[in-house]
């Protein structure tokens, strides 16, 4: 994967998740782990190779099958992209809001899980009044409201007290536990460490798996 | 101090936020654009109708000349070319005019002075046909001709034909600045929808990487120019019946309403325009905006 005529940023990976695990995705700055999920969530295509997602190659998807693709995946931006014209509540009800899902289908469920990230007193508040940490919170909640099959997380817990990481990691565990396919990536070594699960260690364009942050081989 | 999140009380906000003056200037341009709308076919209803009546006026009479004889004096054959037209099929009546009225119209051309006695001034036969079924011009000359006498028959064809390219041309010309007008505000919801996509990019990306079909973001644009366009289209269609209303009121009687002759009825014209508006809108944001979304990755 190449941006123009830079140099390859991502050259020779070969990697697969298993439907239902939970890996961390770990490397230095620079090395092209938000590049990597952008790739698999649909933002960028690769300059050459193959990428299957739920056992398709994304290169042969055609333009209108995208967007039910996209709705699998639930994606924590790293600059979380939250709509700063919408509030707190309405930016977590996008997903099914998008699906086409009458606001009294979801209102309950967005009005839950926003207080189980902390949000319960701020739905009503835009973007622009959030702390770093409540704008986390909620693009976090966004990207799992409608249950994806795949979660993608870059540095999620990256503008949060470790007490908030840990509840964050508990929710993205909790949606493994019932199914989804969960990758994060994060230089939070400790929170790696703490949660056991494996690391795909990407450095210098290629990507080693590691039974965990400790990286010792699988 | 804010007001607590009432549940019941939530209902969505609009995905695409607000925009700011620009939206007040389009607005504003749109609305001049309905008003000249609806002032093209107010005015083109009302030269229509000018040109019917002068057309009908013209196509419901025709006017007789005859000339004296040497057996027959032009008072007399005036009142036996009325009497036998009177009695064509086709006519509804038939009036020799006075000497004194043919001499009037002579003056034009011969002076003011009275013309001398002996003078054979040709007498005019005012020749009012059936409005249903009106006899021709060949059917008068032929019961004259059949009579005896020496007249020229003219049924005002000429003028009628001339009536009737003007009124064509009325027509056309309204309908063309019509068209001319709904193009124009087409081409502006365009630009203003490709605007709104660039001005926005980040929202359309994210509802792109939410899952949103280009159809759904291009509704969102459609709607929101529809909603503009129908207000325009209410505003623009209130000042044109406004301004046809001071016309018919002030103009009364002078040549402005003889030209173009509007009635209380025309003011009615411009209903449709908020429905027309918003559908161009509706039409051009939504094909501008799927194509737009298509190039994207």
């Amino acid at each position: 994967m190449r941006y123009g005529r830079d140099p390859e940023i991502l050259k020779d990976i070969s990697f697969s998740l298993e439907k239902g695990s939970f890996h961390f995705l770990m490397g230095p700055s620079g090395s092209g782990k938000s590049t990597l999920l952008k790739l698999i969530y649909l933002a960028e295509r690769v300059s050459r190779g193959r990428i299957e997602l739920f056992g398709r190659d994304i290169m042969g998807i055609k333009a209108k099958e995208r967007p039910q693709l996209r709705r699998r995946i639930g994606v924590v931006f790293q600059e979380f992209r939250l709509l700063d014209h919408l509030s707190a509540f309405d930016n977590a009800a996008l997903a099914p809001r998008i699906a086409g899902e009458k606001p009294a289908a979801y209102r309950q469920d967005v009005a839950e899980l926003l207080a189980w990230v902390g949000l319960g007193q701020r739905m009503h508040a835009m973007p622009a009044a959030l702390s770093g940490g409540e704008k986390q919170r909620l693009a976090i909640a966004r990207a799992v409201l409608h249950r994806p099959d795949i979660l993608l997380a870059d540095e999620p817990t990256g503008n949060v007290d470790a007490a908030i990481g840990l509840r964050i990691l508990r929710l993205f565990t909790e949606l493994n536990r019932l199914g989804a396919t969960v990758l994060i990536a994060s230089h939070d070594e400790e929170l790696v460490a703490r949660s056991g699960k494996p690391v795909l260690y990407l450095e210098d364009g290629h990507v080693t798996a590691y039974a965990g942050a400790a990286r010792t081989p699988q | 101090m804010s007001e607590p999140f009432e549940l019941k009380r939530w209902w969505p906000a609009p995905l695409l936020p607000r925009e700011d003056g620009r939206q007040w200037s389009l607005l504003f341009v749109l609305t001049v654009l309905c008003c000249l709308a609806s002032l093209a076919v107010i005015g083109g209803l009302a030269a229509n109708r000018a040109a019917e009546g002068w057309r009908s006026q013209l196509v419901g009479s025709a006017t007789v000349v005859v000339r004296a004889t040497e057996r027959e004096s032009a008072d007399a054959a005036a009142a036996r070319a009325a009497e036998t037209l009177a009695g064509v099929k086709g006519v509804a009546e038939a009036r020799a005019l006075e000497r004194a009225k043919a001499e009037a119209l002579m003056s034009r051309f011969l002076g003011p002075d009275p013309l001398p006695p002996d003078l054979p001034v040709p007498r005019l036969i005012a020749v009012e046909l059936n409005p249903k079924a009106p006899a021709t011009a060949a059917a008068l000359r032929a019961a004259l001709t059949a009579a005896g006498l020496d007249a020229t028959v003219d049924d005002h064809s000429l003028w009628t034909r001339e009536i009737m390219r003007a009124g064509d041309l009325a027509r056309w010309a309204a309908s063309a600045l019509f068209a001319l007008i709904v193009a124009a505000a087409g081409a502006l919801i365009a630009f203003a929808t490709h605007q709104g996509l660039t001005a926005r990019d980040d929202v359309v990306t994210m509802l792109h990487l939410s899952g949103a079909t280009d159809g759904f973001i291009a509704r969102q644009f459609q709607a929101r120019f529809a909603r503009m366009a129908a207000h325009a289209g209410i505003a623009g269609g209130l000042a044109a019946a406004a301004a046809a209303a001071a016309l018919r009121l002030l103009g009364q009687g002078q040549t402005l309403t003889a030209m173009l002759p509007v009635q209380w009825t025309d003011l009615a014209a411009p209903l449709p325009c908020p429905f027309i508006a918003a559908l161009v809108a509706a039409v051009t944001a939504r094909l501008t905006a799927e194509a737009a979304l298509r190039r994207m990755p």
